[in-house]
């Protein structure tokens, strides 16, 4: 193998090679990290980021930046658990409808889709900055989460929905089932099929992308109307896993879904990166935090070592790219 | 040349190389700049006159060959702001001037004037300001936004910021190409006074014309190599006319006479206003015909409006422009360019990088970019239907490419470009719409285009070719439509389309003369 061959293997492969590593590292420091049940906790721990994450990646694919993701999925959360707990009243009359488990679910994807529809609307309609119009709905779902539950957690779900977060089948966990398949699902979505090469279009260049005649507004559209949909997913699993919708779930966790997309290798600047990176850049940020806590590292430093080891990979990812352009 | 005291070189670059992916734009080029007098570079688009240049200011490092600065040692500029320490300025034959600051702001931008309190000292700004537009002769005032300006004044404001920064070594690219005939002649005296006052002048011009009242010296280049040397008047126009040519478009390509079939297009009193700083129109009232199998040159000076009237045909101005355009007799009315699209429009626009091409995807996927339908099996991609169905057309226009896989950033011009022409060809367009078809493409490339263009138009297509050479113009429309500052101001036939005519037509003076 020629030098320039091995270089750009490595730079192909850079995100699975740590991910080695690490695993080696962790296996060798500590006996509790390679068994099966760890294996399971770490895969449950990610599956929340990694359905953020996969919005995220189309996003940022895309050419914009999603920073709602996190209070979607509150809002979503809570939205679910509601309709499940109390039902919706129908203002002005004496209507009550009572939701189902599966009614509960649809109400969730649906919440959050619309929400992210209406980020794409202010994108497209307005050409808001996605930072701008995002922040923008940051706050009003957060506001919005709190209004409908007045500021306290909707507990006591019912097993039937706890299951969602909880249970298994075949021996797998259901919130890893979820994951597997939705990565499936975007997987082809991103690299076969028509709407995911004009994703890939719109964020590499979104002038050219128009002048070809590709409608970028609807491609925006479905963008975010896709990332706030899985949003709400990830807020299912969170409010099913704790049987309890919590006001604040998901802070925060925008940031925690854009740093494994960019560990994942995919460019901040659009039009290049993959689904495929972005779960191995959940599985580093997962195996990382797993590790640290195995090892009894304090969190202040937990996060402290993934800050630096975002910096590094975008950093890598740099020189990556100025090498190819000279 | 004749032999000088070594002492008033201020300029000795030599054996200077330069490639860009695809393209050897300078194969060792050696050139020198002398105190008080004026080089003229002359040679072809593409023959690396602009490349040269950019390397004696500044704008990327050569990759071999050595520059001495006034006797000195060899130096190497990691940026612009290097040449200008070393007293060497450069006006661009682009505008690189920033609409929204004033005339002042934009002279001395980086180089204020600043008050005892640091901040910035507007009326020492003014001042100076006004006394280099005195000695441009030009009537504006220092706090006007320079997006408010004509091109040609836009073009002053260029050169007065070169004279602002006092250079020693000044390097003019087409300074002339929107100005008035007066503002030349004002431009022509301080050619003059910088001569008298000891600075070194290098000219790159198309205009033998002009070598008359200004030149000393001259430098002819072709193909990236230094073809001739000479004193002004030691050569005539003939001989270096021969010298700069050999790829004239006429001599590297034959157009096929083709008899005009039936009307295409037809665009009447096409509007597109300004975006309220500048000109009013950008396109002013234009109307145009287009006819199957025939090709419609479009010729006008930076600013014309060339490229806005094409984008509009495309529908990218929808809702801001108004006009009727009409396609095989139908009304057409597009929102957008997938419009136009679907009306059998195609557009291969002036700057393809862009607006032309997607940089980080492959080959492949930009030329099946504008109708994936083909390539589908079941609703989903098909790679290999999709390389079945574009790969013709890639080897149609003999797109030269390790594999259609590669990123499309790593070709040349040339080879964007013919993936552009794949792309829209895979469409089965009836009009192409070309903005510049050659621009920054080397000269094979460019007589392989000007090919596909002919074979184009034989196959029954109608062609509207947007260019500002006019040898590529004459060489390939068969008609031509003059546009200058937003209107059109002539048409000729081919055999009508003198360089005389077609020239005096797009100059903004004579637009005048023609209005009145």
């Amino acid at each position: 193998m020629t030098s320039p061959d091995y270089k750009a293997f490595f730079a192909r492969f850079r995100s699975l090679l740590a991910l080695g590593l690490m695993v080696l590292a962790l296996s060798l420091l500590s006996d509790r990290f390679l068994t099966p049940d760890n294996g399971w906790n770490i895969l449950r721990q990610i599956s929340v980021n990694l359905c953020l994450s996969i919005g995220m990646t189309l996003v940022i694919l895309g050419g914009g930046i999603d920073l709602s993701v996190g209070a979607i999925l509150g809002l979503a959360g809570a939205v679910a658990a509601g309709l499940l707990k109390h039902g919706l009243g129908i203002p002005g009359t004496t209507l009550w409808i009572e939701f189902t488990v599966f009614g509960a679910i649809l109400a969730a994807v649906f919440v959050g889709g619309a929400a992210g529809w209406c980020n794409g609307f202010a994108v497209t309609r307005f050409k808001l900055p996605p930072f701008v119009a995002t922040l923008g709905m940051l706050s009003i779902a957060r506001g919005l989460t709190m209004l409908w539950t007045g500021g306290f957690p909707i507990t006591g779900l019912g097993d039937d929905f706890g299951h969602i977060g909880t249970g298994a089948f075949l021996g797998m966990p259901l919130p890893v089932w979820i994951m597997l398949a939705l990565t499936a699902v975007f997987v082809v979505v991103t690299k076969r099929t028509r709407f995911g090469r004009h994703l890939y279009a719109v964020g590499g260049n979104e002038r050219a992308a128009r002048l070809t005649g590709l409608n970028v507004a609807r491609i925006k559209l479905a963008i975010y109307t896709l990332a706030g949909a899985l949003a709400g997913v990830a807020g299912l699993i969170v409010t099913a896993r704790l049987d309890s919708a919590q006001p604040n779930a998901g802070l925060g966790y925008e940031l925690d879904s854009i740093a494994a997309v960019v560990i994942g290798g995919t460019s901040l600047s659009g039009g290049r990166g993959s689904v495929a990176g972005t779960v191995l850049g959940c599985l580093i940020i997962g195996v990382l935090n797993n590790g640290l806590f195995l090892l009894n590292v304090s969190p202040f430093w937990q996060q402290v070592i993934k800050g630096g080891v975002i910096l590094l990979a975008v950093a890598l990812d740099k020189m990556n790219s100025k090498g190819r352009e000279t | 040349m004749t032999s000088a005291a070594t002492n008033d070189v201020l300029i000795d670059a030599t054996g200077i190389e330069k490639s860009f992916p695809g393209v050897r734009a300078l194969a060792g080029v050696s050139l020198q700049v002398r105190a008080g007098r004026l080089v003229a570079l002359l040679g072809e688009n593409g023959a690396g006159k602009s490349t040269l240049m950019n390397i004696l200011s500044g704008v990327f490092p050569p990759d071999a060959g050595t520059i001495r600065v006034a006797g000195g040692e060899p130096v190497r500029f990691a940026s612009p702001r290097d040449a200008q320490a070393l007293g060497i300025g450069i006006v661009h034959q682009e505008l690189n001037l920033i609409p929204g600051l004033t005339v002042a702001e934009n002279i001395w931008l980086g180089r204020e004037p600043r008050t005892a309190a640091g901040l910035i000292d507007y009326a020492r700004l003014h001042a100076d300001t006004a006394a280099i537009l005195t000695r441009l002769d030009l009537p504006v005032d220092p706090e006007t936004l320079v997006g408010e300006l004509r091109v040609g004044q836009q073009q002053l404001i260029e050169i007065g910021k070169a004279l602002s920064a006092d250079a020693r070594v000044l390097i003019l690219d087409e300074p002339t190409s929107s100005l008035s005939s007066h503002e030349v002649d004002v431009l022509f005296n301080v050619i003059a006074d910088l001569k008298r006052a000891g600075v070194g002048l290098v000219y790159i011009t198309h205009k033998f014309e002009e070598l008359a009242r200004i030149c000393d010296d001259l430098v002819i280049m072709r193909d990236g190599r230094l073809v001739g040397t000479a004193t002004y008047g030691e050569l005539t126009r003939d001989a270096l006319v021969r010298l700069m040519a050999g790829r004239e478009p006429k001599e590297i390509f034959q157009k096929t006479t083709t008899t005009p079939g039936a009307e295409l297009l037809r665009a009447e009193k096409i509007v597109l206003p300004g975006d309220g700083v500048g000109r009013r129109f950008l396109v002013d009232h234009v109307s145009l015909t287009l006819r199957r199998g025939e090709v419609l040159g479009i010729f006008g000076l930076i600013g014309a409006g060339r490229t806005e009237l094409l984008e509009t045909l495309f529908g990218q101005h929808a809702g801001r422009a108004t006009g009727t355009v009409t396609v095989e007799g139908r009304v057409a009315r597009f929102r957008g360019p997938a419009d136009a699209i679907a009306a059998g429009l195609a557009f291969a626009p002036e700057d393809r990088k862009r607006d032309g091409v997607v940089l980080p995807m492959s080959v492949l996927a930009n030329a099946s970019l504008a109708d994936l339908r083909p390539a589908l099996r079941g609703g989903f991609v098909s790679p290999a239907r999709e390389h079945a169905h574009i790969a013709t057309y890639l080897e149609r226009f003999r797109v030269k490419t390790p594999s259609v896989d590669e990123l499309i950033i790593n070709l040349s011009g040339g080879n964007q470009q013919k993936v552009i022409l794949a792309k829209w060809l895979a469409t089965g367009p009836k009009i192409l719409l070309l903005d510049e078809p050659t621009r920054g493409i080397d000269v094979n490339a460019k007589r392989e285009i000007y090919t596909f263009i002919d074979e184009l138009t034989q196959a029954g297509l109608g062609l509207i070719v947007v260019s500002s050479e006019l040898p590529e113009i004459l060489a390939l429309a068969d008609r031509v439509l003059v546009l200058c500052e937003g209107r059109a101001t002539a048409e000729f036939t081919r055999a009508d389309a003198t360089p005389e005519r077609v020239l005096s037509a797009a100059l903004p003076d004579r637009a005048m003369a023609l209005a009145s």
